[in-house]
């Protein structure tokens, strides 16, 4: 089972704190060869156009990385702020909670690693 | 009639006195005992017409404003930047329209969250965003 990595926002990031954010975390997906990111939002008060947007790149960006993307814990206020405001969040898998969002995770990279298994590795005990 | 009972202004220059804005709102927000959602709906609203106001004027000024109509309180936005203005506000309005590489979501979207949404801007002399969010609207 491939690695995941964790990343829990703490505080209301500013523009440049967002984008900061967005270039680390695929360079972590790349250096440490991650197939999930769970990404927590509890913390967040809104979530902007802006702040949306930073979401949806991190999935798209991880995903050609290879990496599947989760946001958990998005707070009910946000959620209806989000979907007045017109984002859809698209491409982007969400959760409840922490613990959700990992059994997201697992269940997805779970059934991705049985086909590439089967495609790529050579199995050497049928030899 | 709109009575102002209390206000207060902040200067926006740079990117990091948003999360202070949005803070000064919230607290107001609190004062007068808006919802959860109604607050971050202003504040959402708001946090897009700040970033509006650094990227298209280079900053401005922020009007906070505690207001009361009859019975019903709220709170008053102003954000005021002497900037290069916009051409065509009814354009700027509509959903997915933007001259930068934004989702064209900010004016639209703003106006959407919050109760009164006024707009006026001069072409070379800047643009003032209003907004009113009343505690249960």
């Amino acid at each position: 089972m491939g690695k995941f990595l964790l990343v829990t926002i703490q505080v209301d990031l500013y523009d440049r704190l967002a984008l900061n954010l967005e270039s680390d975390l695929v360079q972590m997906v790349s250096k440490t060869g991650a197939r999930g990111v769970l990404i927590d939002i509890s913390a967040l008060s809104i979530v902007d156009s802006f702040m949306g947007r930073i979401i949806g790149n991190i999935g798209n960006m991880s995903k050609i990385m290879d990496a599947e993307t989760v946001v958990v814990g998005m707070q009910p206020a946000v959620a209806i702020t989000l979907v007045e405001l017109g984002l859809e969040l698209k491409g982007v898998s969400t959760a409840l909670n922490v613990v959700k969002g990992m059994e997201l995770l697992h269940k997805k990279i779970g059934s991705l690693e049985d086909t590439t298994e089967e495609e790529e590795h050579d199995d050497h005990s049928a030899e | 009639m709109i009575i102002v009972l209390n206000k207060d202004s902040m200067l926006i220059q740079k990117e990091q006195d948003v999360v202070p804005f949005r803070n000064r709102v919230k607290e107001y927000a609190v004062k007068i005992g808006m919802s959860l959602v109604n607050q971050t709906k202003l504040i959402t609203a708001a946090s897009e017409l700040v970033r509006n106001m650094l990227k298209y004027g280079n900053g401005g000024n922020t009007v906070i404003e505690v207001v009361s109509k009859g019975r019903e309180n709220g709170i008053r936005l102003s954000f005021i930047d002497k900037g290069p203005g916009i051409k065509d506000v009814e354009l700027a309005m509509k959903d997915g329209y933007s001259t930068g590489r934004s989702l064209g979501l900010g004016l639209p979207g703003a106006k959407r969250l919050v109760s009164e949404f006024d707009i006026k801007s001069a072409v070379g002399k800047g643009t003032t965003v209003t907004i009113i969010k009343w505690k249960n609207g």
